[in-house]
């Protein structure tokens, strides 16, 4: 077949306006990192140079080592994504596996009910969140945030995992059935490993979302040692709004583990979406 | 034949997740309509059926903030669906042509800002905007526009439109990833037909590749719809909690903080606070029905 000649006016064009979104894109965060490694006349006499030896300086980063609870912030948002992720993986993927295996009444409606929270924001139940957790003795405790962001990522990960489970062969699990497997087993044994790659999309669905998230721990977790990396920043901002060098340092440090959680998992994100996993 | 047992495993496979779901978002959602019919009266909760909805709508306080925080976060999201949407969808289309390079490339520094936290995002940008250390102004001079510049963050009339537009270059990508998926599900064989029949760029852009995106544009417009209206993180980040200057960027998500949580000189109200819940709830709920029944039921879907 012959092949369209393609202009190569457009394939400029083309370029031209990947080019300018690319530095649209990364211009703030650029201003901010490339601001961090200077003294403060550099940061203010000149903030679009680059930093040169009489304007090179990391004391920023060393006030927010010695100051900030930063390692603590880090670590909190840490156990909270970590852990969120991992019961939403693990009860997702068993109540998927309920709905997708097994006819029983009420299959229909329970998978309905599971998924009214996909577009339902948690945000909305604060004010009872908060009674419940100010009631149960969990309020500023990370337990805290790990309950809701289980809860709030529950949905979307039975309704993508169920639509994968599905498509795991019955020859397998009925294999596994007259090998004498207990249905425990098909599911962690025979099933689990299967649906690795889905598992890994929903993982990268919600881990930016509960890792950047703001509202709930500024609601239930303010306290000094459970707050997490967003809300210390925040604060951070705040009490040394005039330190600028600490405040670009810290923002720095906190811009750096997402981008390398992303960039480990982009790959999966794409492949995720392609999948039609979000349709 | 064995008679069947009982299976327990089912509910066992179920009951995690069901517990869990049920306790933080199913009973909490009822628990806020439940606390919107109750006032607080001498230290006791007294049912008072919808006079907190009258408060809201009529009061003179209650109501200006609330129409206020209404019309901003309606504002808002125009902005967002008719820039952040069809930005995104130029991207995508751009990416996905066959022509381009790198495109794993563009497609990561694009997704940067969606990965960011928001108060990353808030503070970049007030610095760059900020009259007194003088990025934007210095940029603009390179270009002979110094006279556009204004605080813009801190004017009444654009501080709204200003945060509706960094949230935008924030979530850019969202839409771009959605699209740039559906774009490559296209077969190649459906646009060489297209092209044999003589369209190519534009318009087989808007004859093929367009009609075939619709369920994607749908979705993307939806998840617009949802994210805009319980926003409150850029807000708090770039301007606090009292939403300034004079609360003209309020939106319902920052006036709910402020209302049941409480800021600074302001005691939070656990009753007025789920009254206001359970209206954003109403907002959302009619806006995702409307997609469900009006919009994707009745878009065609295209088999290959």
């Amino acid at each position: 077949m012959n092949k369209v000649k393609h202009n190569p006016l457009n394939i400029i064009a083309a370029h031209s306006v990947l080019i300018i979104y690319t530095v649209i894109a990364l211009f703030p965060v650029f201003v901010i990192i490339l601001n961090s490694f200077k003294t403060r006349k550099g940061i203010f006499r000149h903030p679009l140079a680059f930093p040169d030896s009489s304007t090179f300086s990391v004391e920023g980063y060393a006030t927010v080592f010695k100051q900030g609870d930063y390692m603590l912030y880090f670590q909190n948002s840490l156990i909270v994504t970590v852990v969120s992720l991992f019961f939403i993986l693990l009860f997702g993927a068993m109540a998927a596996f309920a709905l997708s295996e097994y006819r029983f009444k009420g299959n229909t409606l329970m998978g309905l009910y599971l998924a009214l929270g996909i577009m339902i924001p948690i945000r909305l139940g604060t004010v009872a969140i908060l009674q419940i957790m100010v009631a149960s003795g969990l309020i500023n405790t990370l337990s805290a945030l790990i309950l809701v962001y289980t809860a709030s990522g529950l949905p979307l990960a039975v309704f993508i995992l169920s639509e994968f489970m599905r498509q795991v062969s019955a020859d397998l699990k009925d294999a596994g059935r007259i090998d004498g497997l207990s249905e425990y087993k098909i599911f962690f044994v025979l099933v689990l490993p299967l649906v690795r790659p889905a598992m890994a999309t929903v993982a990268v669905f919600n881990m930016i979302p509960i890792w950047n998230d703001l509202w709930f721990p500024l609601i239930l977790a303010n306290g000094e040692s459970t707050k997490t990396l967003t809300l210390g920043s925040q604060v951070f901002i705040g009490q040394f709004v005039t330190d600028w060098n600490a405040v670009l340092s810290g923002l720095s440090m906190a811009i750096l583990p997402v981008v390398i959680l992303y960039i480990i998992f982009s790959k999966q994100l794409i492949r995720g979406i392609t999948s039609g996993a979000v349709k | 034949m064995e008679k069947k047992k009982k299976r327990w495993h089912i509910a066992i496979f179920l009951a995690p997740a069901v517990l869990v779901y049920s306790a933080l978002m199913i009973f909490p959602l009822f628990g806020t309509l439940q606390l919107s019919l109750f006032d607080k009266v001498d230290q006791q909760q007294v049912f008072v059926g919808l006079d907190n909805f009258r408060t809201l709508f009529f009061n003179e306080r209650w109501a200006e903030s609330f129409w206020n925080a209404l019309k901003n976060n309606t504002w808002f999201f125009f902005i967002n669906m008719l820039v952040q949407n069809p930005v995104g969808i130029m991207l995508a289309a751009i990416l996905s042509s066959k022509v381009v390079r790198f495109s794993a490339f563009f497609r990561t520094a694009f997704f940067i800002p969606t990965i960011l936290s928001f108060v990353i995002v808030g503070f970049a940008w007030k610095l760059i905007l900020s009259p007194i250390w003088g990025i934007a102004p210095d940029l603009l001079d390179m270009v002979g526009l110094k006279s556009l510049f204004a605080p813009y963050l801190g004017l009444e009339s654009t501080a709204l439109t200003t945060l509706a537009l960094i949230s935008v270059w924030q979530f850019v990508g969202i839409p771009m990833m959605l699209i740039y998926a559906s774009l490559l599900s296209i077969p190649d064989e459906v646009l060489e037909a297209a092209e044999i029949d003589g369209l190519t760029g534009m318009s087989a852009f808007l004859k093929i590749k367009l009609p075939l995106i619709w369920p994607s544009i749908g979705i993307i417009s939806i998840l617009t719809f949802v994210g805009n209206f319980n926003s409150f993180d850029l807000i708090y980040t770039t301007q606090g909690g009292l939403a300034g200057p004079n609360y003209s960027t309020d939106v319902l998500g920052s006036l709910l903080y402020r209302t049941f949580f409480g800021f600074q000189t302001q005691i939070g109200d656990i009753n007025m606070g789920a009254a206001l819940s359970v209206v954003m709830f109403g907002i959302i709920l009619a806006g995702v029905s409307f997609y469900l029944f009006a919009i994707q039921s009745r878009m065609r879907r295209y088999q290959f």
